[in-house]
């Protein structure tokens, strides 16, 4: 706690608490000696800053999981700046991410299924951060946390919950457990990767909810990474939408989703059912996939897809132009300045 | 045969148990619904609601622990429970329209020649269904010269034909399933299931685990199939606003149960069963006015022993404290349209 607080005092100087610049990924593929290699994220810039949720969203394969892997330092990145509290983590921890960096970032995976160890209760899984963060001291004080983080995230009666094992809880329940799990070390940001993809439909808005709240009375800033735009415009304060490894636009989430300019942007949301609009309405615009991430040809990689695609898109990528106060992309369509 | 006064398929009061080590599982409970000719009915969910098993019921591949425990499945006035005691002659008159084909000279054949000449079936993660070491053009031919009296070159033909109705080059026969795209692989599972011109195509979260730009696409393919070849399908989805602008008419289960049946558009602008509004609350919109929604608290219940009375009362927002001793029955509370809320709409006295 004391240390949180001091990391508290440093709001005054107004510089988001992550920034990631230019956050290069490639993954070598094709056997031992193999020369070909895999861009999984390409220049991904962007900041995230306590009490904000920012949504990175995009098709399977456009990086936004790696993204969020490459933060808390399960890949290391091939280039880039991860600056966190005004420090280059990369430099400042060139190895592997310190104690102190994991006890303020932590991640939320997917499956709420293999994140919990099947063997030990759910008081067990969340005491042990606890102590090795040195959260709490003695026993009493110990269990005492173990509830109230369980209270935290919805499961009551929380003495009960605690000598639960994972198989005994529905999903949404262990999605909750990983959440109470994630706060047991009361970070500053947490990276949720798709956390409620793999959940009922009611249960969703649960989890959502809670996480809504946690950065509202706690001050937790969110990555939220998915690929189900109406939960990203539900929840996130900006949203970054993510191509081929590439963020092509990114905005204030309400803006950006009833304003998209890029066109893969537009494709995406032209595809989100919409009860509302039919099947028929909204005619699919541009057909295909994501293009193979290895060895990529140079340019916009939607260039292949792009109902708009104009020469120059096939051989450079276009710079990043301001289309709003907060407000960005990068598409031929928009010049820079 | 396309009548559209009797029903393609009627399922009338299906009972689906899984007999487990710790006691049944009561998995479908008295579920009754039809399906019209040329019609795309919707059976929304949530996991482990019974949306499968009927589904799976219905193309006779339930298996043990699976026991079909009460009700009939009716495929165009043929019981489809009882196909090993239907006659040749009865299934050729009234599935066929009188026409002899191959694959049905005793009753025994009746199953083979009923699941996917008549009945075919897209299932989940069905591109993961695509047997991994065999090429695709083999995969379709074996199910056209299983079925139909043809050799191998007019088995060819037609695989090329099928690669062109769902969108690919026909070079692409000679592919592996690993060198193909995920929705080119779901394209193919859909090719195979129209393969015999099936009167209705079951397809099981269909699109599920494809990205929403494949999802689209395909969905627009598949609708613009069925006008052109007429068939029906039975739409199993969890996805309620992809339901919603896929289906013609949708029924809501809940545990087991069908909680409520109506057009597409009555579910969507006028539900009437507490939870059909708890699952609308749970898919935040794509446009207008950001609002806090809540979804539905709590969690469905254990089947192994299911609540007496109204299986979702324990989430209920509206629950007005009356016991309903019994599972509430659905009734219908407007014109084609039927909830099972006793505590709103009363117990309605049909047998």
């Amino acid at each position: 706690m004391p240390e949180a607080q001091m990391v508290g005092s440093s709001l005054e100087v107004r510089r988001p608490l992550l920034e990631v610049r230019h956050l290069v990924k490639r993954f070598p593929v094709g056997g031992l000696f193999g020369k070909k290699q895999l861009h999984a994220v390409t220049d991904v810039s962007f900041t995230l800053d306590r009490g904000e949720v920012v949504a990175l969203v995009g098709e399977s394969g456009s990086g936004k999981s790696t993204t969020a892997r490459l933060i808390v330092r399960l890949y290391e990145p091939t280039s880039g700046e991860i600056i966190f509290d005004g420090k280059d983590i990369l430099k400042t921890e060139p190895r592997k991410a310190s104690l102190s960096f994991r006890g303020r970032v932590q991640m939320i995976f997917q499956d709420p299924f293999g994140s919990l160890s099947p063997n030990h209760s759910i008081g067990f899984q969340l005491e042990r951060p606890i102590r090795i963060h040195k959260r709490a001291r003695g026993e009493a004080a110990v269990r005492a946390k173990v509830y109230e983080l369980l209270e935290t995230a919805g499961l009551n009666p929380p003495e009960e919950m605690a000598r639960k094992y994972p198989f005994e809880l529905s999903g949404g329940q262990r999605q909750r457990v990983a959440i109470a799990r994630a706060l047991a070390v009361e970070p500053e940001i947490i990276l949720a990767d798709e956390p409620v993809s793999m959940l009922d439909v009611s249960i969703r808005m649960g989890v959502l909810n809670l996480m809504h709240r946690l950065k509202e009375e706690r001050g937790i800033g969110f990555l939220y990474i998915t690929h189900d735009l109406a939960s990203a415009r539900y929840l996130a304060d900006r949203t970054l939408v993510m191509y081929a490894g590439h963020v092509v636009e990114a905005g204030e989430s309400v803006d950006l989703m009833d304003n998209p300019q890029h066109p893969y942007t537009q494709l995406l949301l032209s595809a989100v059912p919409n009860p509302r609009a039919g099947l028929r309405t909204r005619e699919v615009q541009a057909r295909g996939e994501i293009p193979s991430l290895i060895n990529p040809p140079p340019g916009c990689p939607f260039a292949p897809r792009c109902p708009r695609v104009m020469p120059q898109c096939r051989h450079t990528m276009p710079e990043v132009a301001q289309v709003g106060p907060d407000h960005w992309l990068r598409c031929h369509l928009f010049p820079p300045g | 045969m396309d009548d559209r006064s009797t029903p393609l398929i009627d399922i009338r009061n299906l009972y689906v148990e899984y007999l487990t080590n710790r006691g049944p599982v009561r998995a479908v409970e008295n579920v009754s619904f039809a399906v019209k000719s040329g019609e795309v009915f919707g059976l929304a969910g949530e996991s482990a609601c019974g949306k499968s098993t009927i589904a799976h019921a219905i193309l006779r591949v339930l298996r043990p622990p699976a026991v079909i425990t009460g009700g009939r499945i009716l495929y165009k006035g043929v019981d489809v429970l009882g196909l090993e005691r239907t006659s040749p002659e009865e299934y050729r008159n009234k599935v066929l329209g009188g026409v002899t084909r191959k694959g049905i000279g005793s009753s025994a054949e009746l199953i083979e020649r009923y699941r996917w000449a008549e009945v075919s079936m897209v299932f989940q993660s069905a591109m993961n269904s695509l047997n991994p070491v065999v090429k695709i053009v083999h995969q379709i031919t074996d199910v056209l010269m299983r079925h139909l009296d043809i050799d191998r070159a007019e088995a060819r033909r037609r695989a090329e034909e099928l690669m062109e109705i769902v969108n690919i080059d026909k070079r692409r026969l000679e592919a592996y399933p690993h060198q193909l795209s995920g929705g080119m692989r779901q394209r193919i599972v859909i090719a195979i299931a129209l393969a015999l011109r099936p009167s209705l195509m079951i397809m099981d979260e269909p699109t599920t685990a494809l990205d929403v730009v494949v999802q689209k696409d395909i969905l627009q393919q598949i609708d613009q199939l069925k006008r052109e070849y007429g068939f029906s399908i039975l739409f199993i989805t969890h996805d309620l606003s992809l339901m919603v602008e896929f289906s013609d008419r949708i029924a809501i289960m809940y545990a087991g149960e069908i909680v409520e049946l109506a057009p597409a558009n009555e579910i969507l602008n006028n539900p009437l069963h507490p939870y059909t509004k708890g699952l609308l609350a749970s898919f935040p919109s794509i446009t207008g006015e950001r609002v806090k929604m809540s979804g539905i608290p709590g969690a469905p219940p254990n089947l192994l022993n299911p609540p007496a009375g109204c299986r979702f009362r324990e989430r209920c927002a509206e629950w007005t404290g009356v016991d309903i001793p019994r599972s509430p029955q659905l009734q219908e509370v407007i014109p084609d349209h039927f909830a099972a809320c006793e505590c709103k709409y009363g117990r309605a006295d049909h047998a």
